[in-house]
Formats: C-alpha cells, sequence, structure tokens
C-alpha cells in the first residue's frame, strides 16, 4: 500500500482544535514543512505536545507566534519568548511536564499501557494532583499516558508502506509519537520503493504511518 | 582564573575513567573542556546520543547533530544515538555515573532548585528533573552567590524544587562541598579562600572537619 501524499492532501486530514504532536527538539527533528503548512492555512486552535516550544521564527514555535495554538504541552519553553509572553498575557495554557516523562506517557500510550510510575518529580510541584506511591521504599509518582489526534514525524527516509530511518539527533520524539496518535503523518527527506530499506535498519515500523508526504526541495518551494 | 573556569576544572577531576556523564546547558558545558587526559568519560546528550565530542570547524556543522543547548557538537568515534525514550532511560535507569548541573537554591539537605522563579522566569525543567532523579551522584557547579550577592547556598529552599534530596557535592569558586545526612560538609577551600568568607556567603551553616583542603584548579 502506498502512502505517499501531497502536503494539500495531508493537510486536509489536520482539523480545528486538534491535539497535534509534533517531533523535534529546538527545531533538530521537527517537520518543518507540515508545520509551515500548518501556519499558512486556517488550522486554528491547536493542542500542541512538543518537547519544546523552539523559536518565534523557527521549529513549532511559529505555530505559537502565529496564533494557532490554544494549550501547549511541553518540557521546556525558555527558547521561545513568545510562549511565555502569551502564558503570562493568558492568550496560552502551558502544561509543563519533565522531558523524561513526557517521552514515556507517550511511548505509554503507544504501546497500550495505563501509565508507569516514576521517581522523577517526586518532592516537586509535578506530584501535584497524582498518586504518588512507595514501593521498597523508594516513592514513584503514577503518570498516565499520553496520545494525540494527530503526530507530525520527520524522517531521514521512508519507503513507500512507511518504514522510517532517522538521522543522528533527529530522532528524539519522532519514533514515540509515532505511535501514539490516531493519525501520522510523516515528512520524509527522501522516499524510496518499498523493499528498499533492510528490514533491520527500520526504526519505526510501518505499522505506525497514516500518510508520508515529502520534503520539499528548496527548488520546489522557489 | 575566572571564578567559572576554576569551578569547571574542580569538578572536571571527579570523574573516574569510564565514567557516563551528562553536563547541563552553560558553566557544566564547560566541564568537559578540563576532564584530565587519562581520563576518558563517555558524555551522553539527553536530546540523543552518547560520546559528544567537541564544536565541528565552521563550515563542518551537520544540522543533525547538537547538544541540548542546540549548538553544534561532533559525535566521537563509539557514539551512538537512540530515541528520547531510551535517552531518559539511560537518565532515570540509574546508567548515568553523574550530571553536573547548575542552581538557582541549593539546601542543606540536599534540595535543588533550578527551573523557575514564580512570577518571572518559568523556562520549564526540560530534562533537569530526570537528571536529578536519576543520575548516581548529582554535582551543582554554579558560582557562590547570586548577583546581588545573596547566598544561594540555604538552610531551606524557596524556590519550586527539581529535586528532593538529590544533591550530592556542591562546587562553586570557593570551595567543594557534600552534601552529607547532617549538613554541607567543606572539604575544600579555594586558594585564598577563609572558612569566615565562605561561611559569610553561605545561607547554611557549614559542617567544618578537622582537615579542609585545598581546592586547586
Amino acid at each position: 500500500m502506498n502512502k505517499v501524499v501531497t502536503m494539500a492532501e495531508a493537510l486536509s486530514r489536520i482539523k480545528n482544535g486538534q491535539s497535534v504532536m509534533i517531533g523535534g527538539f529546538l527545531t533538530v527533528g521537527t517537520p518543518q514543512g507540515l508545520v509551515d503548512a500548518i501556519v499558512d492555512s486556517e488550522i486554528g486552535e491547536l493542542t500542541l505536545i512538543v518537547n519544546d516550544t523552539a523559536f518565534a521564527d523557527r521549529g513549532v514555535g511559529k505555530l505559537i507566534a502565529c496564533d494557532k495554538v490554544k494549550k501547549v504541552i511541553t518540557s521546556h519553553i525558555g527558547t521561545n519568548k513568545i510562549t511565555g509572553k502569551k502564558m503570562h498575557a493568558g492568550e496560552i495554557e502551558v502544561e509543563l511536564v519533565p522531558q523524561g516523562s513526557l517521552a514515556e506517557k507517550i511511548r505509554s500510550e503507544g504501546a497500550g499501557l495505563g501509565g508507569f510510575l516514576t521517581p522523577t518529580g517526586v518532592g516537586t510541584a509535578v506530584e501535584e494532583n497524582k498518586q504518588v506511591m512507595e514501593f521498597d521504599g523508594k516513592k514513584y509518582i503514577l503518570e498516565r499516558p499520553m496520545g494525540a489526534d494527530i503526530a507530525l514525524i520527520k524522517a531521514h527516509k521512508a519507503d513507500t508502506s512507511g518504514n522510517l530511518v532517522y538521522r543522528r539527533a533527529a530522532r528524539n520524539f519522532n519514533p514515540l509519537m509515532a505511535m501514539a496518535a490516531d493519525l501520522v503523518i510523516v515528512e520524509a527527506d527522501e522516499i524510496v520503493e518499498a523493499g528498499e530499506l533492510d528490514p533491520d535498519e527500520v526504526m519505526t515500523p510501518c505499522v505506525f504511518v497514516d500518510l508520508i508526504v515529502r520534503k520539499e526541495s528548496p527548488n520546489e518551494s522557489a | 582564573m575566572n571564578p567559572r573556569e576554576r569551578i569547571a576544572r574542580r569538578v572536571a577531576r571527579i570523574f573516574k575513567d569510564g565514567d557516563v556523564v551528562n553536563l547541563g546547558i552553560g558553566l557544566p558545558t564547560s566541564v568537559a573542556n578540563y576532564v584530565p587526559d587519562e581520563v576518558h568519560i563517555v558524555l551522553h546528550s539527553e536530546n540523543g546520543f552518547t560520546r559528544v565530542g567537541p564544536a565541528p570547524e565552521p563550515g563542518q556543522e551537520d544540522p543533525d547533530i547538537v547538544d541540548a543547548g542546540g549548538m553544534p557538537v561532533t559525535i566521537l568515534p563509539g557514539g551512538c544515538c537512540f530515541d528520547s525514550a531510551t535517552s531518559f532511560a539511560i537518565i532515570r535507569g540509574g546508567h548515568l555515573a553523574a550530571t553536573v548541573l547548575g542552581a538557582l537554591e541549593v539546601d542543606q539537605e540536599g534540595n535543588l532548585a533550578n527551573w523557575m522563579i514564580p512570577g518571572k522566569l518559568v523556562p520549564g525543567m526540560g530534562g533537569a528533573m530526570d537528571l536529578v532523579a536519576g543520575a548516581r551522584k548529582v554535582i551543582i557547579a554554579m558560582e557562590h552567590v547570586t548577583k546581588n550577592g545573596d547566598p544561594k547556598i540555604v538552610e531551606k529552599c524557596d524556590l519550586p524544587l527539581t529535586g528532593a534530596r538529590k544533591v550530592n557535592l556542591i562546587v562553586t569558586e570557593l570551595g567543594f562541598m557534600e552534601v552529607t545526612p547532617d549538613g554541607i560538609l567543606l572539604r575544600e577551600l579555594a586558594p585564598g579562600v577563609t572558612v569566615e568568607e565562605i561561611q559569610s556567603k553561605t545561607g547554611a551553616t557549614l559542617i567544618l572537619p578537622d582537615q579542609i583542603g585545598v581546592m586547586t584548579a
């Protein structure tokens, strides 16, 4: 089955008010073409689930700067001054989650788990309104899984059936988010025919992936 | 020698050969420059790789290889890449010998506050809470007082905590301290610094051992 579609087809599947998880750490591993397409669209009122809010003019931060986001669930907003400004002005809701817990909440959703017990955040504000459990004298916070309507993923290589390969530190949250959303859209630097990727080299199995768009080369977008 | 270099040089001598270490952003990152030649540590970057190497030559930057602060770095031979769940399994699962972090406040119980100032600065905790919870040794590398001259080492943290009772060692330009069940033990003083000076700049009462070492750089 060929999952490759145009950017317009992919974009038509994202609706106002949906929750969207987007891969990337700062700008590395962010599907910038998909992000920019949302920036230029009528889609808004999104709940964003991202590691960080990147920069006001680069990465997922552009979505916040252009008022596409009503709530963001993230581990860090410090590099994007607009996120903090909008938060203090009450224009955006920000939920901060420790980075490792955010990753594992997303992985748990994708893996069908009801949650996990972590020592991260014990004795801090993170444990407020959460169950704290003690085993063998050590305290843990019960963290629940987190999924989304949409996941936007950046891959280095994809085959037409949706198997993915990432490159260097651009992997980060991408393989986790690819497991945890109802609709998974991949932006790939390079798309090859099914069968061209060695099965051992695949990092995200095709079963998680719904749609693939090609990253536009500078020539195509000019 | 400037205070920050003095701190980084002392922290760099804590590690043992083979230690897997995560360095926080800022002053902690500079610790890598001073690790003794005979000690080989493996640097872990929480955005997803090990064996972080030095910054590349200008023009040689790889956009997919940056450290957790977004700065271009390299991956040394033997390094490898992984996703964020694996990266934080390394952190949380006790596979890091140590993490080096800065602090806004650290107290005599080993509580650490370094992620927000309510109403002022709310950058988020990023990976700091996981690092503090999971690393086998938590080392705080920071200047001894704030820009206003107020103590950062206190009896009890006022700011929201990053982790409770997790700090093991504190290194400042004035001295090298260990958090013990009884309080903060002054193990070494920087050359020219007296017990009276470091105590006057510290908000908690320091425990003085019979022998206080010299914190050489």
